[in-house]
């Protein structure tokens, strides 16, 4: 429906949800007022991750982290219709979304403390770990999801990159192969309009992100991905056709990072504070602040409810983390293959005997 | 003579050369604003607009076009953010930038000279943290270089700036704010002449990049011991300047290569190998090796600590050696 009715080469972006909080009631997709209250606290968990995560950056408690704020309706909404057999390949952006999808906070958490463990998805999660080179993961995620199609288990593979990502021959290759294949993959391309300090327009010629996908034999839709009812009408449409053997999707979420690149960033050198101005007032959460505050289901007591519901769920998780004591050396060689090398194990025996002269000495 | 970081003297290499030759121009992904994850490019804008061009994400792009480019008299400054990423250009890297003066039966020049942030800094994790020299010293075609100082840094990247063939520039992140003095008159250092660090008679350290400021550490631990080592810096692998590194050992009898690369394959175990076939009887024991064990750089601060190479490796191997 979407698909069919919004041209991208016509610039034609759906948006359901304005910014004022008031709904397109003839494009409304059929959430309740409970779910969207769920994902009202669902963003605003991310939210507060993500302030909390840039403080123990500064106090030297996580590593360089890379920051969502402004960017959790596009995580919240379009992890909202997946199943948990269905896979998400994402980038460091997406800590939201893989939460979402069954990564607890406190391995995620591990992973910006600098642990590899934070990697380690719990059994049945289907995400992959985070892959630091840009572009690289979505021809994964067209093979998970060509995997699945070949075993005709239902999954769908779901993938996340920025708009910087679409300027690597990798991502093109994904989006190709997954045209040729048919292959049951959705593209998220959360366009938040700068690739650390270059602006879109640099990366790209093409007016808009999502007509790329025409070139490849599949739709391409352009949406607010400040708005959650329209990243999540545009997601479920797209999961839904591919999960039915309709093929793959490029979604260009149309977002803005309110925050740094990440940790190691300063935004200020690239762009201006009205600007950042004007996007805080499209604030995702806002929105549906308003939105419920307009049907009676938002309160201020609520709020404060969640908050301080919401910060303990990320102190905990982040308290948890910091628990868990640093990876033993023996680590480093045990996940090397299989079953590590006589090389790997020699290297493995001498480094442990070196560390035990440094402890007796 | 004044103090300047690597970071400065490379700058200013840059900005003296684009001063001198109008065809050099610089290309990479955000070199504008940030100039770089180093901020090594920033100020180019402001004084050459227009011969700088910010790309997209897009290495193989970036290698790719500087070469089309050089063929018909540019000479590019391609940056690829780090070493890691050059894999995503490999083909234009290995088949085409190496090869393509031979395959042109030497009808054209190559003056490329692509800058790769390198080797390990704290909590950069498996995909950030990497040494990729072995992979490129081996592909005949690519001049590899290494510099270990500012004033090193700044000679050598004018000599690569003046050349014609594919330079691959290995700027370590660790190096970035080391200071030395670094004159502000021109100078070039040739490729491939080796430096003698420090002079010693008892065992030879040859070490490149990051290792080169361990080495004169560990020199400085040892001589109390009454071990003089000799710290030879290689500066540049591929050309490599056997005769200097064979001359220390004649006069040492004693080797220990080092390099912060994975020990295996690695750029170690190639200059290892030409002492021990070419310089065997000036040997009084087999060469040592310290380098990194087979793994990625772990993500985790204490295991990293434990992967990258240390003064203290060395002084182990230059006691076991004289000992
Ligand atoms: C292959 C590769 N090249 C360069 C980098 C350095 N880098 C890290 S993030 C980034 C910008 C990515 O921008 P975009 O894809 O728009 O995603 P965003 O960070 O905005 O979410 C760059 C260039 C990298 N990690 N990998």
């Amino acid at each position: 429906m979407f698909a069919d009715r919004y041209d991208p080469l016509q610039d034609e972006m759906v948006s359901i949800l304005t910014p004022d909080g008031c709904c397109d009631e003839t494009l409304r997709p059929d959430l309740d007022d409970e779910q969207i209250r769920t994902m009202y606290r669902q963003m605003l968990t991310m939210r507060l991750y993500d302030r909390k995560a840039v403080s123990m950056q500064r106090q030297g408690r996580f590593g360089t982290y890379a920051q969502m704020e402004g960017q959790e309706a596009c995580m919240a909404a379009s992890t909202y219709p997946l199943e948990p057999r269905d896979w998400i390949v994402s980038s460091y952006r997406e800590t939201g979304a893989m939460w979402m999808h069954g990564v607890p906070l406190k391995l995620l958490s591990l992973y910006w403390m600098g642990n590899e463990f934070g990697s380690h998805m719990p059994d049945g999660v289907n995400v992959l770990p985070v892959s630091i080179p840009v572009g690289s993961h979505p021809l994964h995620a067209v093979g998970l999801a060509y995997a699945g199609k070949y075993r005709q288990d239902g999954s769908v593979a779901v993938t996340y990159f920025g708009d910087g990502a679409t300027s690597e021959g990798d991502v093109h290759e994904a989006m190709n192969l997954a045209g040729v294949y048919e292959a049951p993959c959705v593209f998220f391309c959360q366009n938040n309009q700068y690739a650390i300090s270059v602006p879109v327009r640099e990366q790209t010629a093409s007016p808009t992100i999502a007509q790329k996908a025409l070139a490849y034999g599949f739709p391409g839709v352009l949406v607010d991905g400040n708005d959650i009812m329209a990243v999540y009408a545009v997601m479920q449409e797209a999961v839904e056709r591919a999960r039915r053997g309709g093929g793959p999707s490029l979604i260009e979420a149309y977002t803005y990072r309110l925050g740094a690149h990440t940790t190691a960033d300063d935004p200020t050198k690239y762009r201006d504070d009205a600007e950042v101005e004007f996007w805080r007032s499209r604030d995702p959460l806002l929105r549906v602040q308003k939105y419920l505050h307009a049907r009676g289901a938002w309160s201020e007591d609520w709020e404060h409810e969640l908050l301080e519901a919401c910060t303990g769920e990320v102190e905990q998780a982040m308290n948890d983390a910091e628990a868990v004591p640093q990876p033993p050396p023996q680590d480093m060689f045990r996940y090397m293959f299989a079953e590590p090398s006589a090389a790997l194990r020699e290297q493995e025996a001498a480094l442990l005997a070196a560390l035990q002269v440094q402890q007796k000495g | 003579m004044p103090k300047k970081s690597m970071r400065d003297a490379l700058r200013e290499a840059l900005h003296e050369e684009m001063e001198r030759d109008d065809s050099i121009i610089v290309l990479g992904e955000d070199v504008i604003t940030h100039g770089g994850p180093y901020a090594v490019t920033r100020g180019i804008d402001e004084k050459f607009p227009g011969r700088i061009r910010q790309t997209p994400i897009s290495e193989a792009g970036i290698v790719g076009t500087a070469l089309g480019a050089a063929l018909c008299g540019m000479r590019p400054v391609a940056e690829v953010m780090y070493v890691d990423f050059a894999t995503c250009a490999m083909d234009e890297v290995v088949n085409q930038m190496a090869k393509v003066r031979y395959m042109f039966g030497g009808q054209t020049d190559v003056p490329v000279v692509l800058r790769l942030p390198s080797g390990s800094a704290r909590l950069l994790a498996a995909q950030h943290s990497q040494c990729l020299e072995a992979w490129f010293l081996h592909v005949p075609g690519l001049q590899v270089v290494v510099p270990s100082t500012a004033y090193d840094a700044k000679g050598l990247l004018k000599t690569a700036l003046r050349g014609k063939d594919p330079v691959l520039f290995m700027e370590y992140k660790r190096l970035y704010t080391n200071e030395c003095e670094v004159p502000d008159e021109d100078y070039a250092i040739p490729f491939g002449q080796a430096d003698v660090k420090r002079e010693g008679r008892d065992v030879t350290i040859v070490a490149t990049g990051p290792m080169v400021p361990k080495a004169l550490e560990a020199a400085d631990l040892l001589s109390p011991e009454g071990i003089e080592v000799e710290v030879v810096d290689t500066r540049t692998l591929v050309p490599f300047d056997k005769a200097t590194v064979f001359a220390s050992v004649g006069k040492t009898n004693r080797a220990i290569v080092t390099d912060e690369e994975v020990k295996r394959g690695g750029t170690s175990a190639e200059i290892a190998s030409l002492i021990a076939e070419e310089c065997f009887d000036a040997l009084d024991a087999p060469v040592k090796r310290v380098a990194a064990a087979e793994v990625p750089m772990p993500f985790s601060p204490e295991l990293e600590k434990l992967v990258v190479p240390k003064t203290e490796h060395l002084v182990a191997a230059a006691r076991e050696l004289v000992g």
